[in-house]
């Protein structure tokens, strides 16, 4: 193990401890701000441990039902877009590349509006958006299929076209919405936001999550090999399309999942992956645990800010955009990419 | 540890680029393809390498047949060593080097130990272990190639293939290219290599095989292959082939430069 190696995995563990350290904060920011003490008892009493309660009950189901799943949820969704914009730039060999590069938020807009406007309940909202990219990810790929030339090439040009048919269709059912009530709930939705999060999104999105996550985490040496080429990666004993497919599913799976309970966030999927190259380098080793982790705390901190700045709560996507707009600007002018030894 | 090609043949849609084609490299045999552009090489290696499928007849990699071999499986066998590697993404040069660890892993293991160790030896063995810590992006084509080279070893493969390994090096990264290929073949590796240098194939192959219009115009010892008469027919240009040292070397030269010296040789 060289030097470089030592230095990257202390990176990740003190990424672990921040990522604890503000999920604690997280808690005592807000309207019902509830102290670490109270949350350390609650806490440790929802884990069965026989301590007397020194809090109110309203202080407990603010910090259980109300913010804990947000948090977790901001935690999770951060993670889930920001490994899948590190999975899809290796699988693409496209640093631009991010989560959505396949339609799988066009769609997720697509079959979210399509619920607010039948007049179906949250969770609902949440299983047609998470269908409904599922299958926009899929149609891209069968799509691309019959595309002459380059598969890469293919694939994501046909993402840019079928994106485009859902942004049209989501747009077609806003104008079709009843101005009254729910277009603004589509164009709340599409704004992104984690408020209103509850255990039942946590429930519905947390088994797809890690059913892409951990095969990202497990395969991400293979990414290594994958960004040198298809040929030289089949060289080197990789099959290289099957691995492409297997990653381009996970990936997609995390944020499909992600979208669903969150709405449009953009950015995050393209900043995160490349502030973590710019810490612990392109290998995947370092850069997926990295990138998970670093895209957890980055929601989460923004999610506070979200949620605090105004009483109503400015939706998280406005806010990453702030972020990432200008980040994007640095990376693009040729600072962001370089990462020296 | 040997590769054989029998009777291979490959098209591109409606037009044919390889040919009945027939040869078998020996254990620690070094031996260059040379051939004019276009004449199917590449095709050839691709093919060689298991990443063309579509080509009738076999590729025998120690006898066995390459289509029933995994990616895995092939790479354990054959290393190949792309003409130029430009990762999208910045990489050490022990990130790269230690991807030749890959095809001994399992499905969803990143290297260990074992494996940095190899990568360590394989550096040393090329004699760069001081580039290890440095960005693969900032090397010189020379550098770049010997990393390759590493990285092959690290693969521990017995057998080697490199297209056009020299093009693109200087005069003297070429040499130093060519010798610890040469090298390595001594300690019993198989290398194939593609190149557009016969001079440099005759002073370090084993055998020359010349390939035209994807048929196998000449195959044999350098003596045999690289003389005036073979070169003229492959490469369409009049050219002599001039002995030197004993003929341990020989030079190629445009037959005009005599005429306009007035006739030295």
């Amino acid at each position: 193990m060289t030097a470089a190696d030592k230095k990257h995995r202390a990176i990740i563990l003190l990424m672990v401890l921040v990522l604890i350290g503000c999920i604690l904060v997280s808690f005592t920011v807000g309207r019902y701000p509830v102290p670490l003490k109270e949350l350390l008892g609650i806490l440790a009493s929802r884990m069965g441990l026989p301590i007397e309660k020194f809090w109110t009950a309203q202080m407990e189901a603010a910090a259980w039902n109300v913010r804990l799943p947000r948090i977790l949820l901001s935690v999770l969704v951060g993670a889930c877009l920001s490994s899948a914009g590190a999975a899809y730039q290796g699988v693409f060999q496209n640093p631009m590349a991010s989560p959505d590069i396949l339609g799988a938020s066009a769609g997720a807009g697509f079959g979210a509006a399509l619920a607010i406007l039948i007049g179906l309940s949250s969770v609902y909202i949440t299983v047609f958006a998470f269908a409904a990219s599922l299958l926009t990810v899929a149609l891209v790929f069968t799509v691309s299929r019959h595309a002459k030339g380059d598969r890469v090439l293919g694939l994501i040009l046909a993402g840019i076209m079928i994106s485009s048919l859902f942004q049209s269709g989501t747009s077609f059912i806003k104008l079709v919405a009843d101005p009254g009530n729910k277009l603004p709930q589509i164009t709340y939705w599409l704004m992104g936001s984690l408020a209103g999060a509850s255990w039942r999104d946590f429930d519905i999105v947390l088994l797809p999550m890690l059913f892409g996550i951990v095969p990202l985490m497990l395969l991400r040496w293979k990414l290594n090999v994958l960004t040198m080429g298809d040929d030289e990666a089949r060289a080197l004993g990789v099959n290289a399309q099957r691995l492409r497919v297997g990653i381009v599913i996970c990936a997609t799976l995390v944020t499909a999942s992600a979208v669903s309970v969150s709405g449009m966030i953009g950015w995050v999927g393209l900043v995160i992956p490349h502030m973590m190259r710019r810490i612990v380098g392109s290998d995947y080793r370092y850069l997926m645990p990295a990138s998970i982790l670093g895209g957890g705390i980055f929601l989460m901190v923004v999610d506070n800010i979200s949620r605090n700045v105004s009483s109503s709560g400015i939706p998280i996507g406005i806010l990453t955009a702030f972020v990432g707009a200008p980040f994007f600007l640095w990376l693009i002018s040729g600072k962001g990419d370089h990462y020296e030894h | 540890m040997s590769i054989e090609v029998k009777n291979l043949s490959f098209s591109y849609g409606d037009r044919p680029v390889l040919h009945d084609i027939s040869f078998k490299v020996e254990k620690g045999e070094f031996v260059s393809i040379l051939g004019p552009n276009g004449v199917g090489k590449s095709t050839l290696f691709r093919c060689m390498l298991g990443l063309l499928s579509g080509y009738t007849g076999e590729v025998l990699i120690n006898g066995q047949n390459s289509r029933k071999m995994t990616a895995r499986e092939s790479a354990r066998q054959v290393a190949y060593i792309p003409q130029s590697s430009n990762p999208s993404f910045n990489y050490s040069v022990s990130d790269i080097v230690l991807m030749g660890s890959t095809a001994s892993l399992s499905r969803f293991a990143s290297p260990g130990k074992k494996d940095f160790e190899r990568c360590e030896w394989a550096l040393e063995k090329i004699g760069i272990s001081e580039l290890s810590e440095r960005c693969f992006h900032r090397l010189s084509g020379g550098e770049r190639q010997l990393v390759m080279l590493a990285r092959a070893l690290t693969q521990n493969a017995p057998i080697l293939m490199l297209d056009e390994p020299t093009a693109n090096l200087d005069f003297g990264n070429q040499l130093r290219v060519l010798e610890q290929m040469k090298a390595l073949s001594k300690e019993g590796y198989t290398i194939v290599q593609t190149t557009h240098h016969p001079e440099q194939s005759y002073m370090f192959s084993d055998r020359i095989l010349a390939v035209q219009d994807g048929r196998i115009l000449h195959s044999g010892s350098p003596k045999e292959v690289l003389t005036k008469k073979n070169m003229q027919r492959l490469y369409a240009v009049d050219v002599d082939v001039l002995s030197l040292y004993d003929d341990h070397a020989r030079i190629c030269v445009p037959a005009n430069i005599k005429n306009k010296s007035g006739g030295i040789s």
